[in-house]
C-alpha cells in the first residue's frame, strides 16, 4: 500500500511554539468571565440592598443599630449552617440533614447537661454528634456509591428519629450551664436608648467559622479539592488528589457545623432544646447558598457569597415580620419561590456559557 | 434449586419473608394476632390484617407513583405533601358542599383533589423535563410549596368534613377487605396493564437507561417524563384521600408527613434500582406492604412511634448500601468490574439530570 | 551497553471476570526515548497503562520502576515513584485557574496557607519551559483550546521532575498543527531524558516520533522492535495477527459508471448549519449512494451527521427529504421522514445497556409508532430474526441484555435498529470503531449491499482507507468546514484527501486533485 504520508510530514513544522491563542485579558475580560458565577451573587446584592431599602422606608427603623444587631445574633446558626453548605454544595453534594442534625444534637446536648455532665463536655460532645452523622454519611456516598441526597435524606430521618426518642418535649438546660454563655449580650455600641448594637459570642462563633471557612477554601490543598471534586472528580483524581479523603471530611465539616449551629442556637433561646427544631432548616441553607451564587452543580461558588444569601433571607424574613399582615404560612412558600427563582438564573446563565 | 436461587436473588422476596417474619414476632406476643372477627354493630369484619391492609393503601399508591419517577433516573420529594394538598381538597370541598350522604359530593372532592394534584405534578414535570433542573431540587421546593398550598386551602386549619360515601372509602369493606385496599390494588393492575400492555412502560425504563440513546431512537423524553411526575402527584393524592376518609379530617402539618421516606423505601425494598432503569410494580407493592406492617407491630409491640423513621432510615441505609456495587461484588465473590482505588463517578447531586434543555433541543 | 530500564513489567498478569486483560506480559522502558504501546482494542494497552498508573492492582508479576519493586496503591503512589500520565480526554478541572491545575498538590505552603503568589510564578515557570511562558497563570483552565490544555496537562506531569511520562491517545482531539508542537514539546522532553510512553493508533504519528513500538494482542506481549526496522505492512499484521494482504481483498465498492445527478436526491441540504458545530453547509446524497465524509475528529463531521438527521438542531439552512421541504428539528422529526442516525459512541447513546437485544431492535420502531400502540409480538419476533441471522449476531438469544454482548455484536444490534425502521437514508458514525476485524468486514459488506439495494448511506470513519474503499464520493471536511467533496475514483487514495485537508487553500487543494485526477465537486467538475 503506497505509505499514506503523515500530516506532520505534509505540513511543514511550525518555527517554535505558536501563538499562544489566549484572548487579551483586561480587568473588563476577566470580569465577564467570572460574571457567569458572579451575576447572581449581584443579583442578590442588590436584591438585599433594594429589600432593605424597602422595608426602612415602608416601617423605619432598619437600618438602626439595634435592628441589624439583633436580626444577625438570630441569624448566626444559620450563617453557620450555610458555610458547612456552601462546601457540600460546591463538591457538588447535598446535605438534607443538616436541620435534623441540629433538632439531635441540641437535645442530646442538653440531656447530657441534665444528667449532671460538664456543660463544655457536653458542648464539645453536641460537635461531635453532628460530625459523627457526617462520618457515616461521607463513608456511605464516597465509599459504596450512594447519591448524596439519598445519604442525607436517609441521615436527615435518623437524627429527627433518634432526637424523637430522646424526647417529644422540649429539654431545658440547667441554670447556670456554660452553653447560655455564648448568648450574654455584648454591647459594642452603646447608642441612645435601645438603638445599642449588641452582638453575643454566638454571632462571634458564626464569623470566626466564616473565616476559617474562607482560608480553608481559597488557602488549604483540601479546601481547592473541594473545588476539584465538584468541577470534574475523575480529573481530581487522576491529579492524585485526596479525593476520597476529602469527600468524606466535607460531609464530616458539614455535621459539625450543623452541631455548631446546634449549640448557637440552644444558647440563643435560652438552654431550650426540642426534637422538632430546625425543620426546614436544611432549605434555608440551601436558598442561602443558591441565592448567593453557588452553582448547584458544582464546582464554583463562594462562602461570602452564602453569607450575602443568608442576609437576604433575614431581610426577607424581616419585612415579612414588620408588615405583619403576610400570613406566616406564606413564609415557606416565599423562601422556595425565591430558590427555584435562583436556581431558574443559575440554569439560564450556564446554558448560555455552554455556548 | 434454581428457582429458588432466583428466588433469593429477588429483591421482594425478602420483602414477602420481612412480612411473614413481623407477623410472626406479632403472632408471638399474642397469638390471637392473626385473628379475624366480625364487628356485632356493622357487620363488619374485623382484625389485624385487615388494619394493615387498610393503612397500606395511601402507601401502595406512593410508592406506585415513586416508582416510576425513580425509574427516570428522579425522585419525588413531594408526595407527602401531595397526600395533604389533596386531603385538603377533599375536606374542604365536602364540608363546604356540606351535603353528608351526596355521592356527587364524594366525586367532587376526589375530582378535585386529583386535579390540583395534576397540576402541580405537571410543574415539577415541567420543571425538570424542559428546564432542567434536578429532580430532588425541583421536588424539594414543591414540597415545602405543596404544604403552604394545603394550608393555604384549609386557611391553617384542621378541616374536618361529613360525607358517608367518603368515610367508606377507608371504613368500609368490599368482599371483606378494606374498601380503600381493594381500591388501591385495582388502581395498581390498572397501571400496571397500562405500563405493560402499552409502550409507555418500556420507554420509561429506557429513558431511564439511556436518556440519549432514548431520545435518538425517537422516543420523546419530555411528554414521558412531565407524565411520571403527574402520576406520582395524581397518585399521591388519592392516596390522600384515603388518608384523610379515616377519619374525616385533614391535618395539614401531619397528613402525609414523611411519607417520601416509605415511599422511596418501598420502592427500593421492591428492588427498582435508585440509579433508574428497569422497574416492578410487584415489588414496590409488596415493599409498601412491608412497611404498612412494620408501622402496625411497630404500634403493637408498644415501641413509641417515634422510633420508626430512625429504624426506617437504619432500613433504606442497610438496603441501599446492598445494593451498592461495592457489596454485591464483595458478597457473591467476584471482582468489581472496575477496580478503581476508590470513589464514585457520576454527579452526585440528586440526579445527573437526564434530559436537559439542551438535550432535548 | 545498553541504558538500563527505568520501568520494567515482569509477567504481569491481570484478570478480570471471563477476561484475562493481560496475560504474562512483559515490558520495558527505557529513559531518553519515546516507545509507543500498540495493540488493537481489547489487545491490553490500557489495561497496561492503567496498572501502570496505579488504577489498577496486578494480579501477578512485579512492576519495577527506578530499580525499585512497587506496589501502587492508587494514583496518588503510582505519581509519587515518577510516574505521570496525561489522558486523552484533559483530565484536568477546567473549573479550576491554570496555574492551580499545573501546581495543585505541589503548591507552596506559607504561614497563611497556600501562597498563591509563588505557586503561580512557579506555575509560569513550568508553563514556560513547556514554550507556554505566555498563559496568564490566573486564567481559569476553560479559557484556552483543548490542545493548549493537553500541554498544560503535560506540564503539570513535569512539574514533578517525572521520569517517565505516558501520554494515552493525546492527539485525538488535536488538529495538525497542534500535533506538531506536541511532538515538539515530546522530542524535548525525551532529548532530557524523560521516558515516554506513548499509546495512539494514528499509524503515521506513531511512525514519526517513536523510537521503539511494542505490540500487545489478546492480553500477550507479541514483541518490542526498533521503529526504524519495522514497516507499517509488517505491524498491523503483526496487530492483528492476520496477513495484510488478506485486508485489502475486502473488496472496493467504487461506481464505475457516472450516476444521473439529475434524479432528485434523497436528502438535499443547503446552508445547513450550527454555530459552533459547523459553517452552512450544502450536501446532497442520493438513493443507492455511499457518501463518505472524512477529516479529522471534531472536524465537523458528527456534527453535520446529527443535524442531517434531527439529533441537533441547526441554525441556518433548508433540507430536503425527497425534493420536499422539511423541518428535522429532533430525531422523531428526522425518522419521520425515513432518516436514521447510528452514532458514534455506542455506549453513551447507542444501546440502552439493560434492556434485551429484542428490545434495543425494536426501540426505533415501536417509538414510531408511539407510547400507546405495542408493536405486536409477532411482527418483533420477525424484526429480530431477520436482524440476527442477518448479521450473525452471537450469542443468539434475544432475551439476552445488551450490555453483555461484544462491541461488534452490539454494533450489529444497533443496525439492526435502524434498518428496522426501513431508512431511506442511513448515517453510520464510526460504525466500525472498536470492533473486531470479522465484525468490521461485516458491516463493510452490509453497506454495500444497502446502498445497492437503493439506499442513501452516509458513511463516517477516522480510518480513512475504509472511508476511500466504501464511498462513491468523499465530503471533505475540515475545521467545521466543508472544504470539498471528491468523486471516487481509481486515482483517489487517502493520501489525497489527507493532502487536501492538509492543503492551506482551495487552490492547492484543487491542485492536489487535479494532479490525481479527482474533481473537487462544487466546481462543477462533478458528475463524470
Amino acid at each position: 500500500m503506497s505509505g499514506s504520508r503523515t500530516l506532520a510530514e505534509v505540513v511543514p513544522p511550525a518555527p517554535g511554539l505558536p501563538e499562544v491563542d489566549q484572548a487579551p485579558r483586561g480587568l473588563w475580560s476577566r470580569l465577564w468571565e467570572r460574571s457567569q458565577t458572579l451575576l447572581p451573587t449581584l443579583v442578590a446584592l442588590l436584591l438585599l440592598f433594594g429589600m432593605l431599602i424597602y422595608a426602612e422606608i415602608a416601617y423605619g427603623r432598619v437600618f438602626h443599630a439595634g435592628t441589624i444587631s439583633s436580626l444577625l445574633v438570630s441569624f448566626a446558626p444559620t450563617i453557620i449552617l450555610a458555610v458547612g453548605m456552601t462546601i457540600v454544595i460546591i463538591s457538588a453534594g447535598i446535605d438534607l440533614s443538616v436541620g435534623a442534625v441540629v433538632a439531635f444534637s441540641s437535645v442530646a446536648g442538653v440531656m447530657l447537661m441534665n444528667l449532671g455532665w460538664n456543660g463544655w463536655v457536653s458542648i464539645i460532645l453536641m460537635i461531635g454528634f453532628g460530625a459523627l452523622f457526617g462520618l457515616i454519611a461521607g463513608v456511605m456516598i464516597q465509599y459504596f456509591n450512594v447519591q448524596p441526597f439519598i445519604a442525607t435524606l436517609a441521615m436527615m430521618f435518623l437524627a429527627r428519629g433518634l432526637a424523637s426518642i430522646l424526647s417529644t418535649t422540649p429539654v431545658v438546660a440547667p441554670e447556670g450551664s456554660p452553653l447560655l454563655l455564648l448568648a450574654t449580650d455584648w454591647k459594642l455600641i452603646d447608642g441612645p436608648k435601645v438603638n445599642d448594637f449588641t452582638i453575643t459570642p454566638g454571632l462571634l462563633i458564626a464569623i470566626v467559622v466564616v473565616v476559617g471557612a474562607v482560608f480553608f477554601m481559597h488557602r488549604t490543598r483540601m479546601g481547592r479539592t473541594v473545588y476539584g471534586i465538584g468541577g470534574s472528580e475523575s480529573s481530581a483524581q487522576l491529579m492524585g488528589l485526596p479525593v476520597a479523603k476529602t469527600r468524606v471530611w466535607i460531609y464530616i465539616i458539614s455535621g459539625a457545623l450543623a452541631g455548631l449551629a446546634g449549640v448557637v442556637y440552644t444558647a440563643e433561646v435560652g438552654g431550650k432544646a426540642q426534637n422538632v427544631t430546625g425543620i426546614g432548616w436544611e432549605l434555608d441553607a440551601i436558598a442561602a447558598v443558591v441565592i448567593g451564587g453557588t452553582l448547584l452543580t458544582g464546582g464554583a461558588g463562594y462562602v461570602l457569597g452564602s453569607i450575602i444569601g443568608v442576609f437576604v433571607i433575614a431581610a426577607l424574613r424581616l419585612i415579612i415580620t414588620k408588615d405583619g399582615t403576610i400570613n406566616p404560612e406564606y413564609l415557606t412558600i416565599i423562601t422556595g419561590a425565591v430558590l427555584l427563582a435562583f436556581v431558574l438564573l443559575q440554569r439560564a446563565l450556564t446554558s448560555r456559557r455552554k455556548q | 434449586m434454581k428457582r429458588l436461587k432466583t428466588a433469593l436473588r429477588t429483591p421482594w422476596f425478602w420483602g414477602i419473608v420481612g412480612i411473614f417474619l413481623l407477623l410472626l414476632v406479632n403472632t408471638l406476643k399474642d397469638p390471637a394476632y392473626l385473628a379475624i372477627g366480625v364487628n356485632p354493630t356493622t357487620g363488619l369484619l374485623t382484625g389485624n390484617l385487615l388494619d394493615i391492609l387498610r393503612v397500606s393503601a395511601p402507601i401502595i399508591l406512593i410508592a406506585l407513583g415513586m416508582t416510576f419517577v425513580i425509574a427516570t433516573e428522579g425522585i419525588d420529594l413531594s408526595v407527602g405533601s401531595m397526600m395533604a394538598v389533596g386531603g385538603a381538597v377533599a375536606m374542604e370541598t365536602l364540608s363546604n358542599i356540606g351535603d353528608p350522604t351526596s355521592v356527587g359530593a364524594m366525586l367532587t372532592a376526589i375530582a378535585l383533589a386529583i386535579l390540583l394534584a395534576v397540576l402541580l405534578g405537571a410543574v415539577n414535570g415541567v420543571l425538570v423535563a424542559v428546564v432542567g433542573l434536578q429532580p430532588f431540587i425541583s421536588t424539594l421546593v414543591m414540597m415545602l410549596a405543596g404544604r403552604g398550598i394545603a394550608r393555604v386551602i384549609t386557611g391553617g386549619q384542621n378541616t374536618n368534613a361529613t360525607n358517608e360515601p367518603f368515610r367508606q372509602l377507608a371504613n368500609g369493606q368490599i368482599l371483606g377487605l378494606p374498601t380503600s385496599f381493594v381500591l388501591a390494588i385495582v388502581i395498581v393492575l390498572l397501571i400496571a396493564l397500562l405500563m405493560r400492555r402499552t409502550a409507555l412502560g418500556l420507554m420509561i425504563e429506557s429513558i431511564g437507561i439511556n436518556p440519549h440513546a432514548s431520545r435518538l431512537a425517537g422516543i420523546r423524553p419530555r411528554p414521558i417524563l412531565i407524565a411520571v411526575y403527574v402520576l406520582s402527584a395524581g397518585l399521591a393524592a388519592v392516596g390522600g384521600l384515603f388518608s384523610v376518609s379515616e377519619v374525616m379530617t385533614v391535618s395539614v402539618s401531619g397528613t402525609g408527613n414523611q411519607m417520601e421516606l416509605d415511599a422511596i423505601l418501598a420502592v427500593v425494598i421492591g428492588g427498582t434500582s435508585l440509579a433508574g432503569g428497569k422497574f416492578s410494580i410487584f415489588g414496590s407493592t409488596v415493599g409498601a406492604l412491608l412497611i404498612a406492617t412494620l408501622n402496625k407491630t411497630v404500634l403493637f409491640l408498644g415501641v413509641p412511634s417515634a422510633a420508626t423513621p430512625a429504624f426506617k432510615a437504619l432500613v433504606i441505609i442497610a438496603l441501599v448500601l446492598l445494593q451498592s456495587e461495592r457489596i454485591r461484588s464483595w458478597a457473591f465473590g467476584r471482582k468489581p468490574s472496575a477496580r478503581k482505588p476508590s470513589g464514585p463517578e457520576r454527579p452526585a447531586v440528586g440526579t445527573g439530570n437526564p434530559v436537559t434543555k439542551e438535550a432535548v433541543a | 551497553m545498553e541504558p538500563t530500564a527505568i520501568v520494567e513489567v515482569k509477567n504481569a498478569s491481570i484478570t478480570f471476570p471471563g477476561v484475562k486483560a493481560l496475560d504474562d506480559v512483559s515490558f520495558r522502558l527505557l529513559p531518553g526515548e519515546v516507545h509507543t504501546l500498540m495493540g488493537e482494542n481489547g489487545a491490553g494497552k490500557s489495561t497496561l497503562i492503567k496498572a501502570l498508573t496505579g488504577v489498577y492492582r496486578i494480579d501477578s508479576g512485579e512492576i519495577v520502576v527506578g530499580g525499585q519493586v512497587r506496589n501502587f496503591s492508587g494514583t496518588a503512589s503510582a505519581q509519587a515513584a515518577g510516574i505521570s500520565t496525561v489522558y486523552q480526554e484533559v483530565n484536568l478541572c477546567t473549573n479550576l485557574t491554570i496555574g492551580e491545575n499545573v501546581m495543585l498538590g505541589h503548591e507552596v505552603h506559607g504561614w497563611a496557607g497556600i501562597n498563591w503568589r509563588r505557586t503561580h510564578e512557579l506555575a509560569a515557570e513550568a508553563l514556560g519551559r513547556m514554550g507556554l511562558g505566555d498563559l496568564d497563570p490566573r486564567a481559569p483552565l476553560s479559557s484556552i483550546s483543548i490542545a493548549m490544555q493537553q500541554l498544560v496537562a503535560i506540564s503539570r506531569a513535569m512539574v514533578t521532575d517525572s521520569k517517565v511520562l505516558i501520554l494515552d491517545e493525546p492527539t485525538s482531539s488535536l488538529d495538525a498543527n497542534e500535533v506538531e508542537v506536541l511532538f515538539t514539546v515530546i522530542r524535548r522532553l525525551r532529548d532530557q531524558g524523560v521516558a515516554i510512553l506513548f499509546v495512539s493508533h494514528f499509524l503515521d504519528q506513531v511512525f514519526a516520533i517513536s523510537d521503539r513500538i511494542t505490540v500487545l494482542r489478546n492480553g500477550q506481549f507479541v514483541g518490542e522492535y526498533l521503529t526504524r526496522d519495522l514497516d507499517r505492512a509488517k505491524l498491523i499484521s503483526t496487530m492483528i495477527g492476520k496477513d495484510f494482504e488478506s485486508l485489502r481483498a475486502l473488496g472496493s465498492n467504487r461506481q464505475t459508471e457516472a450516476r444521473d445527478r439529475s434524479a432528485t436526491p434523497v436528502f438535499a441540504a443547503e446552508g445547513l448549519g450550527r454555530k459552533g458545530a459547523i459553517e452552512p453547509t450544502d450536501v446532497e446524497i442520493h438513493a443507492g449512494e455511499v457518501v463518505g465524509f472524512a477529516g479529522l475528529l471534531g472536524a465537523g463531521r458528527t456534527e453535520l451527521a446529527r443535524l442531517i438527521a434531527g439529533a441537533d438542531r441547526a441554525d441556518t439552512g433548508t433540507t430536503r427529504v425527497k425534493g420536499k421541504k422539511v423541518s428535522l428539528n429532533s430525531p422523531v422529526a428526522g425518522l419521520e421522514h425515513g432518516i436514521a442516525y447510528s452514532t458514534e459512541s455506542r455506549r453513551d447513546d447507542g444501546i440502552v445497556g439493560d434492556l434485551s437485544v429484542r428490545e434495543n431492535i425494536m426501540l426505533a420502531v415501536q417509538a414510531r409508532r408511539g407510547w400507546l400502540r405495542r408493536v405486536p409480538a409477532k411482527e418483533i419476533d420477525a424484526l429480530v430474526t431477520t436482524y440476527m441471522e442477518r448479521f450473525s449476531v452471537r450469542p443468539n438469544d434475544p432475551d439476552r441484555p445488551i450490555r453483555l454482548l461484544s462491541g461488534g455484536n452490539q454494533q450489529k444490534v444497533l443496525l439492526g435498529r435502524w434498518l428496522a425502521t426501513n431508512p431511506d437514508l442511513l448515517l453510520l458514525d464510526e460504525p466500525t470503531r472498536g470492533i473486531d476485524v470479522g465484525a468490521k468486514a461485516d458491516i463493510q459488506e452490509t453497506v454495500a449491499e444497502l446502498a445497492e439495494g437503493g439506499m442513501g448511506v452516509v458513511f463516517i470513519s477516522s480510518e480513512l482507507e475504509e472511508v476511500v474503499r466504501l464511498s462513491e464520493r468523499i465530503v471533505i471536511i475540515k475545521d467545521h468546514n466543508k472544504v470539498g467533496e471528491v468523486i471516487n475514483g481509481a486515482e483517489v487514495t487517502a493520501e489525497s484527501i489527507v493532502s487536501i485537508i492538509a492543503a492551506e487553500s482551495e487552490e492547492e487543494a484543487s491542485e492536489v486533485l487535479a494532479h490525481e485526477g479527482g474533481a473537487l465537486a462544487g466546481t462543477e467538475g462533478s458528475g463524470s
